[in-house]
Order: C-alpha cells, then structure tokens, then sequence
C-alpha cells in the first residue's frame, strides 16, 4: 500500500464517520460541524484527484455558504436537544436504512460493471480552471442556463412568498383569488 | 526522498510562518496601542521596556497564566474548538500569499485566488460557534450578528476579486504580483480599494463594523464567556486577521513583494518579504488610523450599506471591468 492509498482511506473513514456523526447527533449544531467536517473531507479528496478547482468550489460554496446558513437558521429557531416526540414514527429510520442500502448495492453493482482503469494523474485536468470553464459554458452551456433559469423562478417564488400581504391579504390568498 | 518534499518542507515552512506571525501579532498590538494613544494624544504602553516594548511578552506571559474558567452552562467541545477554529483560517490564507520572486509562503497553488474566498468563507465559524455554544443571549445575538455580516460582506468581496481575476486573467497570486499592467488597469484597481477595504473591515470584525463585540449594547458580543489564553486565541485571531487580509490587499493592489517599476527584482529577490511586510505596516496603519477616527454604525445602516450601496457598486463594477478586459487587453 502506498502513501496514497493509506491517505485515500484515513480520509474516507473520516468522511463516512462524519457523516454517520450527521445524522445520529442530538444537537443540531453538532450535525451542521459534523456536515463541515464532512465536506471538508470531500475537498481533500478532490484535492487528491486533482481536481482543486472542485476542492475549492465546494469549500466555498458548502463551507462556507449552506453550513453557515444551516447554523444561521438553527440559531434563530433555537436548538434544543431532539427528543422524542409524539407522531415520531419509529420505523423510519430503518426504512431510511434500507433504502440506502439498497442505494448502496446498485452503486456497487453499476461500478463494478464498469471497466476500472488506475487514474493518470497527469491526464485528469478538472482542477484546471480554463478547462473547466470551456466545458461548463461551450459544451454545457444549455445545462447552465437552464440550472439558471430554476435559481431565478425558486428566487423569484421565495420573494413572493415573503412579501408583505396588502390589506392583511396572505400572498397564498392573493395568488389564489387571482 | 518523495515524503520529504511532501511533508517536512511545507511543515518547517509553515511552522516559521506561524512563529513570525505569532510575533507579528504580538507587535502589531504594541503598534496599535501606541498609535491609539497617538491619535488620542497621550503616551499609550511606555512601562515595561524600553518605549514600551516588552508591554506583549507581559501581556501574553498574563493570559497563559490566567486561571482557565470554563462556565458550567456551555456546550464544552464546541466552546473550546471555536478559538482554534478562530484562529486557523487567518493562519492557513498564507499558504498562497507569494513572499518574494520565487519563493511562495508553503505553495504555489494554481487555485491561490480561490483559497482566499474559500477561507475567507469559513472564517466566521469560530465567531459563530463561540457565540452559540456560551449558552449566552449576549453571545448569541453577537454570533448572529457576526454570521449575517459576514455572508453579507462576502457578496461584494467576492464580486470585486472576481473584478481582480478578469484584469489579472490567472487564478495564481505569483503570476498576478510577475504580470505587467497597463497604467489605467493599476488607476482602475485603486478606484476599488476603498470599497475593497470597507467589505475587509466587516469581513475582519474590525472597528467600526465589530457589531458583533460591540461593548455598549453586547457585554462583549461572543466572547463574553470566554477569558485567559481562550480569549487570547480571539485576540490573536482578529489581529492576525489583520495581518493576513493587508498582506491579500498589497499583494492584490501594490504589487506585493515587488517594487514600483520593477526597481530592484532582478539584483535582490530576497528582498521580496521585506517589502511585503512594509507595505503590510502601512496598511495596517490605514486599519488603526479607521478605528481611531470613525464612530460604530447601527447594524442596521451596516446590513443597508452593503446589500443597497455596496453590492450594486460591486455588480456594476464587475461589469465594466469585464467590458474593459474584452475591448482593451
């Protein structure tokens, strides 16, 4: 085993253990660290597959956006710890498990179906900003505007949803009555 | 030997930069104070030393030693990780930040620019989580005061360094500082910097934007449970915060290690950090000479400012740089 190797498992252990750590915890904020931790080991193992631009992309845009905003939210509701509640169905979370399991054997069955070739570190060119940028908007430029065009229908829904009604009208109400 | 090129060199790299940082803290609180007291007319620290100097060895030797109180209502590992996770970001920027011609911090990363927003982005986890896990309504309030502020001020930085990357063409912070530019790209760069600054001060917690300390209506926003070499860590924290974003701005707008015109590059690279740490000095007067001069806005004239004043001057920038780069370069 060499050097990558042992680094590529310490850091998938620690990924999955994180992530494990997401969902078991009682305390929402302690899910949100476990969730930074999480993401951060993903950054590494782009980094590791050469691919810093994802690496960086995804502690900006998870780092250090939707973790924040997930602390963000908690700390404006209050967390206290979860306990059980009434209407707390007990059997979801093994129908939770068992879907994930499942998810997990069709992953395995697709890839190993798949041809395995080692990477070449020297071929793999998603860290290189240029090659990505030419990818995204000369190859994929349809996909992009498309994603585009949902954040810009989802912003537009969330400022109606939060607009002040006029005469004590509920902007449910408004869209209903129209 | 492949591992110690890998990890010995980057870690006795790393570990002087810490140590000459660790002492630029130390200093730049003496250079505060002294300044202060300058601005305000009066001595400032002149004690223990010579002018005062030895004032951050009595002040650090106070804060080791002071008892280590932790309260009984916090949420323990949480309360302690945000210290350190205060202090981290503002350490690991440097690992891009060219020092001299050929000699880069730890590494000479393709993505440099694109570290700085990655940390930068996570630098309010420390402020953050110390505010929640005090279990302290002063604390919280200051945690969330921090967390909108710095998401928000994030949104024009990163619109202006991305007006930086269009004039620069390159993500790599070595080739921005080796790069010609033409005279008007340098006067439209200069144009930006006090905008740029302004996002730095709310970006760094700095008087007047530290709202979230802020001592008259917040006890002391969310350091309030924290005391002895806990708060020391924040202290250390916010000034090497300082260090570190003049270090970006003079490696972003001055042209980092190098000198004006090119003088000197050729015959002494070694030079290199020399100049980078005067002109860090300069700009860190710039953050002191702020803090003497201005008042505190309300928090809500500060969120204003920048989602009304700031962000649009930031878009509209980052449009004309952009018309600028494709019909002149």
């Amino acid at each position: 085993m060499d050097f990558a190797m042992i680094f590529f498992i310490l850091v998938g252990a620690l990924s999955v253990a994180t992530a494990v750590g997401v969902v078991t915890s009682k305390v929402a904020v302690h899910s949100a660290l476990f969730l930074l931790v999480h993401f951060a080991t993903l950054a590494i193992l782009y980094v590791t597959l050469n691919a810093q631009f994802l690496a960086a992309a995804q502690i900006i845009v998870y780092a250090g956006g939707i973790v924040i905003l997930i602390l963000f939210v908690i700390m404006l509701i209050g967390s206290a710890p979860m306990e059980t509640r009434a209407g707390y169905r007990s059997w979801v979370p093994y129908a939770g498990l068992a879907l994930g399991v499942l998810m997990l054997a069709g992953m395995a069955i697709t890839i190993l179906q798949m041809p395995l070739t080692p990477l070449d570190p020297n071929a793999n060119q998603g860290g290189v900003p240029i090659v990505l940028g030419v990818e995204i908007y000369a190859q994929n430029i349809l996909l992009v505007q498309l994603a585009a065009v949902l954040l810009l229908v989802a912003l537009i829904g969330a400022l109606l949803l939060a607009r002040r009604p006029k005469n004590d009208e509920s902007p449910i109400s408004n869209l209903q009555s129209k | 030997m492949d591992w110690i090129e890998l990890l010995v060199i980057p870690t006795i790299r790393s570990l002087v930069l810490i140590v000459v940082l660790l002492t630029g803290f130390a200093y730049l609180t003496w250079y505060e104070r002294k300044l202060l007291a300058r601005f305000h007319v009066r001595y400032g620290p002149n004690r223990a030393g010579p002018k005062g100097l030895l004032q951050p060895v009595a002040d650090a030797v106070k804060a080791v030693f002071k008892e280590e109180i932790i309260p009984g209502h916090v949420d323990k590992v949480v309360y302690l990780l945000a210290p350190a996770l205060a202090l981290v970001p503002a350490l690991i920027i440097w690992a891009v930040i060219p020092l001299g011609k050929g000699f880069p911090a730890v590494a000479d990363v393709p993505i440099g620019f694109l570290w700085i927003l990655a940390v930068a982005g996570i630098e309010s986890y420390g402020v953050i989580l110390a505010g929640w896990s005090s279990n302290n309504n002063y604390s919280l309030l200051g945690a969330l005061r921090s967390s909108a502020q710095m998401i928000s001020y994030e949104i024009p930085l990163g619109l202006f360094l991305v007006s930086i990357l269009l004039l620069a063409g390159d993500f790599s912070l070595v080739n921005l500082v080796e790069a010609p530019r033409a005279w008007w790209e340098w006067i439209w760069l200069w144009i930006m910097f006090p905008l740029f600054f302004i996002c730095i001060l709310a970006e760094t917690n700095r008087s007047p934007f530290d709202l979230p300390e802020t001592e008259n209506e917040l006890v002391a926003g969310f350091q309030t449970e924290y005391g002895g070499i806990k708060f020391a860590l924040f202290f250390m924290a916010e000034y090497i915060n300082m260090i570190t974003t003049s270090a970006i701005m003079a490696t972003l707008f001055f042209g980092g290690y190098a000198l004006p015109f090119g003088i000197g590059s050729e015959i002494m690279p070694w030079l290199g950090p020399f100049i980078l740490a005067g002109k860090i000095i300069v700009l860190l007067f710039l953050f002191i000479w702020v803090r003497a001069s201005l008042g505190r806005p309300r928090y809500d004239q500060l969120m204003r400012f920048t989602w009304k004043i700031l962000l649009p001057i930031a878009l509209g920038y980052m449009i004309i740089t952009a018309l600028l780069t494709v019909f002149f370069k």
